[in-house]
């Protein structure tokens, strides 16, 4: 029972991280319908931002919950400065193109960064610090990690405040006004440019968070974990019904379930292939995702 | 005119999109080298209807029959929108859907794919029946082109033309599938007097010669009044009219429709 | 007209001013990773404050040239113009029998006596070059002609490959008689691998193709009874040659000649499809779906065609590596290598042969001869697909459609 109660844990902290980033997913997709693929690259440098500035501020005697806290805050500023420039650059040149043309100059981006922060940095695995502590009263309880709680705490917050924002703010209507028909909110006076800004923003930085935690709980990081957790958490997006945010939530939940039991139950070398599975799967079979709808092209 | 089955005959369409009726028990039948209008106020549910014979949409009730002179009597429920056109139904769309990046020869070569039969091997090796096969596209793109005027567009790219000659490479086009019911959503939209006389002399050149039947939404009243045999109207999903142009410019309950309540006819 | 100089030092002002922010932005961006290096051994911070002076310089030019750039696509003025200046010098080329047979004598010669000019190792990368020229072919069919976004392409290069290792390992079938069975395999493949994606729209289909190729190499990796695992499979024949002994070198010289004629082979047969009945079906498919249903095509068989045929030409050059190297392994059929060949077909122009020949050998040759810069490789991949799809998303070579056909007014020539 424990290994199942710690299977269980597991995927739950694995699936929070995939629904940090998979909200970044769903809102760029449900704002300009595109695929950010280099999505999974703001998470990765987010988390070596991280890594360097805590580098640098434990050298200066820095170390706890304030350490977590400041790294934290300059890796979530830097992955939303880097989501925007990105939009500027490879997205917003783009938006009257065809289909392809923006999927086909995401990818390159996610190539280029990948490739930057190989060359600025090393393709070496780097460690990362354990920054967060380990609670006193979680001694005792063996399956689950304080990191693992902390994780789960940070991802209910955020999608708490991220879907108050999306429901209650003024910007957080206009990017649903935008998301169900640009033209129309642009008509009514809505800053379309500044809307889509924002959502890169507030999706690059859930994933600098995921980036942090994920970090800190693994223990190390390099220049190619984007790309993978990048694929994943789309998986997450796509199987809960990409837009859709508590969509993103249950989708990572989901993947992280799947592919915890799978591992855990029949086999760890097909970490993966669970994860593609799942993903060729969803697409080939209900594209909708879970809490999706199926939308018509209208002739 | 003998009295045979129409080419077409819907029975009692009826198209849901969820909780909204977007056609509600359609009867419509169009006669061998007839001419038939359907029009109606924007969103009555023309383009849902041609959608819906074409193949594009599934209907939730109703029967789709056609009997293609000299063939059997065909149902064409659920038959896919490639083999529609096989048996010979041909539309073209009410938003140009022309393939920008080909030429114009080339956007009516395409649509005799249905009418040939060379494959693979035979555009490798180019042997003498694909070769030949070939040139009587070639050649039968031509003429379909010289039939609707645009012979001298030949290479142009289609996304060159102008729009009025845009609108006639769709008819060309649709032609090419060697039809027997030529479906036109709104062939006229856009069109200055003098293109839609032209228009007008093109469609009943298309009848006379070639024998095809025509089925048009339109919504320039002059040429429907011009061309039509018979006319249906709709409004709402709903069959509130049909008859001659003459009963149909009388008929009250379609001059409700365009124009509204308060207006006094 | 007086030039009021005031306006144009504002308007020079203006421009530095935009410049400069842009400058400073990207240096506050890049300070972390471009000028920081955490060095994990000591626990120090290497402090790299040079790499911030470039970074600032860098941008602030590049960001010149960026808003020139926007400003002309913007106009409009790149599409016509490129179109006028290939347009004329391709016609003239291919016209002026005086200019074109002449290149073409020459560059057959050069072809032909290539191996004998220059190294074996030169030689070596030629047959790359040329691998990855049919795999561009290949792909082109599927991404260029049919508009199918397949990011999983690599898998079919793979089946290719192990099918033929696999079967000169266990029995002992030579280079000749798998290269078509290799083909073969590989297009059932892509069928098998088009039946799900269907139904998928652009973006999907794209993720969904990356997802089999991913699986199939994750496969190969943990499959270790079937092939053999990350160690991969050593000792594959080299093509036969019916009993001759060769030397390594003279190896290299016989499996070049191979390449030229089937890279020729591929050119043929793929312009031969693209000004066919099938071709201009796969075309219509990519331009509009809708209508090409509509005007009788069958999307479900034409799409299936462009993924089996396209699928065939990697199967072949699967084939081929494994001749070359003697030895695969799965990680030589990355995500990566299915960019790295999609960059060569949205480089050279989509649809475009002669353009995929010319970005083949851009992309292959190019970072051989720039060694110094061989780690910025993918960099520049990266960077320049960003770019061409921003401001030449035709491509380099190919502009729109430059094709004629055989008509009975003023006779228009057939060209590439």
């Amino acid at each position: 029972m424990d290994y199942f109660l710690e299977l269980f844990f597991g995927g739950l902290t694995r699936g929070s991280i995939y629904a940090l980033i998979a909200l970044g997913y769903t809102l760029v997709y449900g704002i300009i319908e595109l695929i950010n693929f280099a999505h999974g690259e703001i998470y990765m440098i987010g988390a070596f931002t991280a890594l360097i500035v805590a580098s640098a501020l434990s050298l200066m005697g820095m170390s706890g919950w304030s350490l977590l806290l400041l790294c934290g805050i300059v890796a979530v500023i830097y992955s939303a400065a880097y989501g925007f420039t990105l939009e500027k650059i490879a997205y917003k040149p783009l938006r009257k193109a065809q289909r392809l043309s923006p999927l086909i100059s995401a990818i390159g981006m996610s190539i280029f960064l990948q490739n930057y922060v190989l060359l600025a940095q090393t393709s070496d695995f780097l460690s990362f610090p354990a920054l967060i502590k380990e609670f006193p009263f979680m001694d005792n309880i063996t399956i689950m990690r304080t990191s693992e709680l902390v994780i789960l705490i940070t991802t209910a917050v955020s999608t708490t405040l991220l879907t108050l924002f999306i429901k209650f703010t003024r910007m957080g209507k206009a990017m649903r006004a935008v998301a169900q028909d640009k033209t129309m909110a642009m008509l009514l006076g809505v800053n379309v440019n500044r809307v889509i800004s924002v959502t890169f923003i507030i999706g690059s930085a859930l994933a600098a968070v995921g980036g942090v935690l994920i970090s800190s709980h693994i223990g190390q990081i390099n220049f190619y974990i984007g790309f993978i957790a990048g694929i994943k958490a789309f998986t997450a997006a796509v199987l809960g019904g990409i837009g859709s945010i508590p969509g993103a939530v249950l989708g990572g939940m989901v993947l992280g379930w799947t592919e915890s039991f799978a591992t855990g139950y029949v086999s760890s070398d097909y970490e993966d292939v669970f994860a593609f599975g799942l993903l060729v799967f969803i697409l080939i079979f209900r594209p909708a995702g879970i809490l999706g709808r199926t939308s018509s092209e209208k002739v | 005119m003998t009295a045979s089955m129409p080419v077409l005959d819907i029975r009692e369409l009826t198209m849901d999109f969820g909780g909204l009726r977007a056609l509600d028990n359609i009867s419509i039948q169009v006669n061998r080298g007839e001419i038939v209008a359907l029009i109606g106020p924007n969103g009555a549910g023309k383009t849902t209807f041609f959608n819906c014979i074409t193949g594009m949409y599934e209907p939730t009730k109703g029967d789709m029959i056609i009997n293609p002179p000299g063939k059997k009597m065909q149902r064409i429920n659920r038959l896919k929108p490639n083999v529609v056109t096989e048996h010979g139904l041909a539309r073209t769309f009410q938003n140009i859907r022309l393939f920008q990046k080909m030429t114009v020869l080339e956007n009516v070569m395409v649509a005799r794919h249905c009418r040939t039969r060379s494959g693979i091997a035979g555009a490798i090796f180019r042997n003498e029946s694909t070769r030949r096969e070939e040139r009587e596209m070639v050649e039968f793109s031509y003429q379909m082109l010289e039939t609707v005027g645009l012979g001298r567009y030949v290479n142009e790219l289609a996304q060159e033309l102008p729009y009025g000659a845009q609108r006639r490479l769709e008819i060309a086009r649709a032609m090419a599938t060697e039809p027997f019911l030529l479906l036109l959503d709104e062939p006229a939209a856009g069109m200055n007097p003098k293109e839609t006389s032209e228009l007008d002399q093109l469609i009943t050149k298309i009848r006379d010669v070639k024998g095809v039947a025509i089925l048009l939404i339109e919504h320039d009243m002059k040429l429907v009044m011009s061309i039509s045999e018979r006319i249906y109207v709709l409004d709402y999903g709903q069959m509130i009219a049909q008859g001659t142009p003459r009963e149909i410019s009388d008929n009250p309950d379609v001059i409700k429709a365009y124009l509204g309540e308060a207006f006094d006819a | 007209m007086d030039i009021d100089l005031r306006q144009i030092l504002k308007r020079s002002a203006g421009e530095i001013g935009k410049s400069s922010v842009v400058a400073l932005w990207f240096m506050f961006l890049t300070f972390p990773i471009m000028v920081m290096k955490v060095n994990p051994l000591d626990k120090t911070i290497l402090w790299r404050w040079m790499n911030m002076a470039y970074v600032g310089i860098g941008t602030f030019s590049l960001s010149f040239i960026w808003r020139f750039l926007m400003e002309r696509k913007e106009m409009g003025a790149t599409k016509d113009e490129a179109e006028t200046w290939q347009k004329r010098a391709g016609k003239y080329i291919r016209s002026d029998k005086r200019i074109y047979v002449p290149c073409m004598i020459v560059l057959i010669i050069f072809a032909l006596y290539f191996p004998f000019l220059f190294s074996s190792y030169q030689t070596s990368i030629m047959i790359t070059a040329l691998m990855y020229v049919m795999l561009g072919l290949g792909l082109n069919i599927v991404v260029g002609l049919a508009g199918l976004l397949d990011l999983g392409y690599v898998a079919f290069y793979a089946v290719g490959a192990y099918f033929y290792a696999l079967t000169n390992h266990h029995f002992g079938l030579g280079f000749w008689g798998a290269l078509p069975l290799a083909g073969c395999m590989a297009a059932t493949f892509g069928i098998l691998l088009g039946f799900p994606v269907l139904r998928l729209r652009g973006d999907y289909l794209a993720i969904v193709t990356l997802g089999f190729g991913e699986i199939i190499r994750l496969i190969l990796e943990n499959w270790n009874e079937f092939s053999y695992g990350p160690s991969g499979i050593a000792g594959i024949s080299r093509p036969s040659t019916f009993g001759i002994q060769l030397t390594l070198q003279q190896h290299t010289i016989y499996l070049y000649y191979i390449m030229i004629v089937l890279v020729l082979f591929t050119i043929l047969v793929v312009s031969r499809l693209r000004n066919s009945r099938i071709g201009r079906a796969w075309i219509a498919l990519r331009e509009d779906e809708v209508a090409c249903q509509a005007m009788g095509i069958d999307k479900t068989t034409t799409k299936l065609t462009a993924f089996a045929l396209g699928a065939t030409w990697a199967g072949f050059v699967g084939c081929i590596l494994a001749a070359k190297t003697t030895f695969i392994n799965p990680a030589s059929f990355t995500f990566m290598e299915s960019a790295m060949i999609l960059s060569i077909v949205v480089l050279g122009g989509m649809g475009s042969i002669v353009g995929v020949v010319v970005g083949a050998f851009f992309l292959i040759l190019l970072p051989e001869y720039l060694r110094a810069f061989s780690q910025y490789r993918m960099l520049a991949f990266g960077a320049s697909m960003v770019l061409i799809m921003v401001f030449r998303p035709q491509g380099i070579i190919s502009g729109i459609r430059q094709r004629y056909e055989f008509h009975k007014e003023p006779a228009e020539e057939e060209s590439l």
